[in-house]
């Protein structure tokens, strides 16, 4: 089968600033590709021109036919003039299966609340279930783990990797928190406006010295410096596959 | 029996503009397009004055002139550096004050200001009210038919254009209903008060609905009542007609207020 998604040289520029520079992405039918960068790499943006909820400066975005999103955006703020329980926004995507995908992340409780009064978590647990009830072959996640604990996101990506060979869709996850996501992701993208490295966990993983690296709390905030400040390295030369850490941006 | 014959076409017109008023109504609320409204309402000024000017017909003038505010509204945001409330506070008191440069040069002024400004529903003709009953209807149809994909974008646009809903034609297709629909109701409350027939109904509706789209009919209904009333009061107690239709309603809304403790 084709890519659901490919892009092929992706620029976007907002007035004089650079957000996405020749970016070339696809993503393939059941897979977990994650989008890690700092903050103000252009991740919600190169989701949004995938989307086609912007247009790209230059390059190519192709959208296979069969393409069905659920999108969680990272915000979402309802007027509480707009009276709107969470079983109503639920059954505006799907009447089928919402108590049983209630029950699955754990918002059977806030069925009948109204969805102005969700807390971060609890809205974004309701936006994914919303998602889940399209029935989509590609489910995309911005920052998912937004104002959830600890525990809860590894909670919460135990379910997306359960989700994904459920529905048999692929996910595409952005996150700024590396370490949480590895080990149940098939691809990771590290962008910083450009991509500057991508892999595949599964040969990344046995690797011992990059386990412990990524294996710890820790490591995250070194992984995420080097993207900060220097790319001459990357994060680890297995990762960087591609050629894409070579120093050369 | 005198008065409500006297009454039915006024109240024909408004109970018909209640119709688009509800749901219309209820998306400014949602989307917080108050000022929206009453920048189109006050473009209505230099609507009547070009249509004497250039002796065309006044509905379709206003009409124009609403549909052109709404237009330039649009160009105004695109990269803008203000708010849209700002953008807006510029196009409405422009309109104003082109409006009334207009009206002090043309030279047929046979026009009531206090009616432009206040409505004259009870001097509404035949003519009006097909006028009022085309634009009313259709709104509420275009309002009905696009809705679900008319609330989904108000909770969020991205979400929106992700799952397939033109989100630009769309925000086009509700500004060009509200202008429209705004135009045309200026005789029964005036520019002045038009935006409250649009705001007041739907923030009452608020407190007795559970769903937005109980939220639009109920704000349809109470429209409605206040115009009924309103106009049977006014006739009554010789009162203005208009702003006893806009008492009535805040009657409502504030009643609803006080009993009511929605979710």
């Amino acid at each position: 089968m084709q890519s659901l998604i490919a892009a092929d040289q992706l620029s976007l520029t907002l007035g004089q600033t650079n957000i996405l520079d020749r970016i070339s992405i696809s993503i393939e039918p059941n897979e977990i590709v994650t989008l890690v960068g700092p903050n103000g790499a252009g991740k919600s943006s190169l989701v949004k021109v995938l989307l086609g909820l912007i247009s790209p400066s230059s390059g190519e975005v192709h959208r296979h036919p069969s393409l069905k999103i659920g999108y969680v955006p990272q915000h979402f703020n309802v007027d509480p003039s707009m009276p709107m329980s969470v079983r109503y926004l639920l059954s505006q995507a799907s009447n089928d299966g919402i108590d049983a995908i209630a029950e699955r992340l754990t918002i059977s409780h806030l069925l009948d609340r109204p969805v102005y009064r969700l807390s971060g978590g609890e809205k974004q647990r309701v936006l994914m279930a919303r998602a889940l009830l399209l029935k989509p072959n590609l489910l995309v996640l911005d920052e998912p783990a937004q104002g959830v604990d600890v525990g809860g996101q590894v909670e919460l990506y135990a379910l997306i990797n359960q989700l994904r060979d459920e529905l048999d869709c692929s996910v595409l996850v952005i996150s700024h928190d590396l370490h949480l996501v590895m080990a149940s992701t098939d691809r990771v993208i590290c962008l910083n406006h450009h991509i500057c490295c991508h892999g595949l966990p599964t040969d990344v993983q046995s690797d011992p010295a990059y386990k412990a690296l990524l294996g710890e709390r820790g490591a995250q905030a070194l992984a995420l410096y080097q993207h900060h400040h220097d790319h001459h390295h990357g994060i680890d030369g297995d990762v960087c596959n591609d050629g894409g850490c070579d120093g050369t941006h | 029996m005198e008065l409500i014959k006297f009454l039915s076409l006024p109240m024909l017109s408004g109970v018909l503009l209640s119709l688009a008023a509800g749901p219309l109504g209820s998306l400014m609320v949602w989307r917080r397009m108050a000022y929206f409204g009453d920048t189109v309402a006050h473009s209505a000024l230099l609507g009547v004055a070009l249509a004497l000017l250039l002796n065309a017909d006044n509905t379709l003038m206003v009409g124009l002139v609403a549909l052109g505010v709404a237009g330039l509204l649009w160009l105004a945001e695109y990269k803008a550096l203000m708010a849209t409330d700002t953008l807006l506070g510029i196009l409405s008191h422009t309109a104003l004050a082109v409006g009334m440069i207009v009206f002090s040069i043309s030279p047929n002024q046979q026009v009531s200001l206090t009616g432009l400004l206040f409505g004259d529903i009870l001097l509404i003709d035949t003519a009006q009210i097909i006028w009022i009953a085309t634009v009313a209807i259709t709104a509420a149809l275009l309002a009905t038919i696009r809705w679900r994909a008319l609330v989904l974008m108000t909770l969020s646009e991205d979400l929106a254009a992700a799952e397939g809903v033109g989100v630009k034609r769309h925000r086009w297709l509700l500004a060009s209903m509200i202008a429209i629909t705004v135009a045309t109701a200026i005789p029964v409350v005036g520019i002045l008060l038009i935006t409250a027939l649009l705001i007041i109904p739907a923030a009452t509706a608020r407190y007795w609905a559970n769903t937005p789209s109980q939220m639009a009919i109920i704000a349809a209904f109470i429209c409605s009542i206040g115009v009924v009333f309103g106009l049977i009061g006014a006739v009554w107690f010789n009162l203005p007609s208009g702003p006893t239709v806009v008492v009535i309603l805040t009657s409502c809304y504030t009643v609803s207020r006080l009993i009511r403790r929605p979710a």
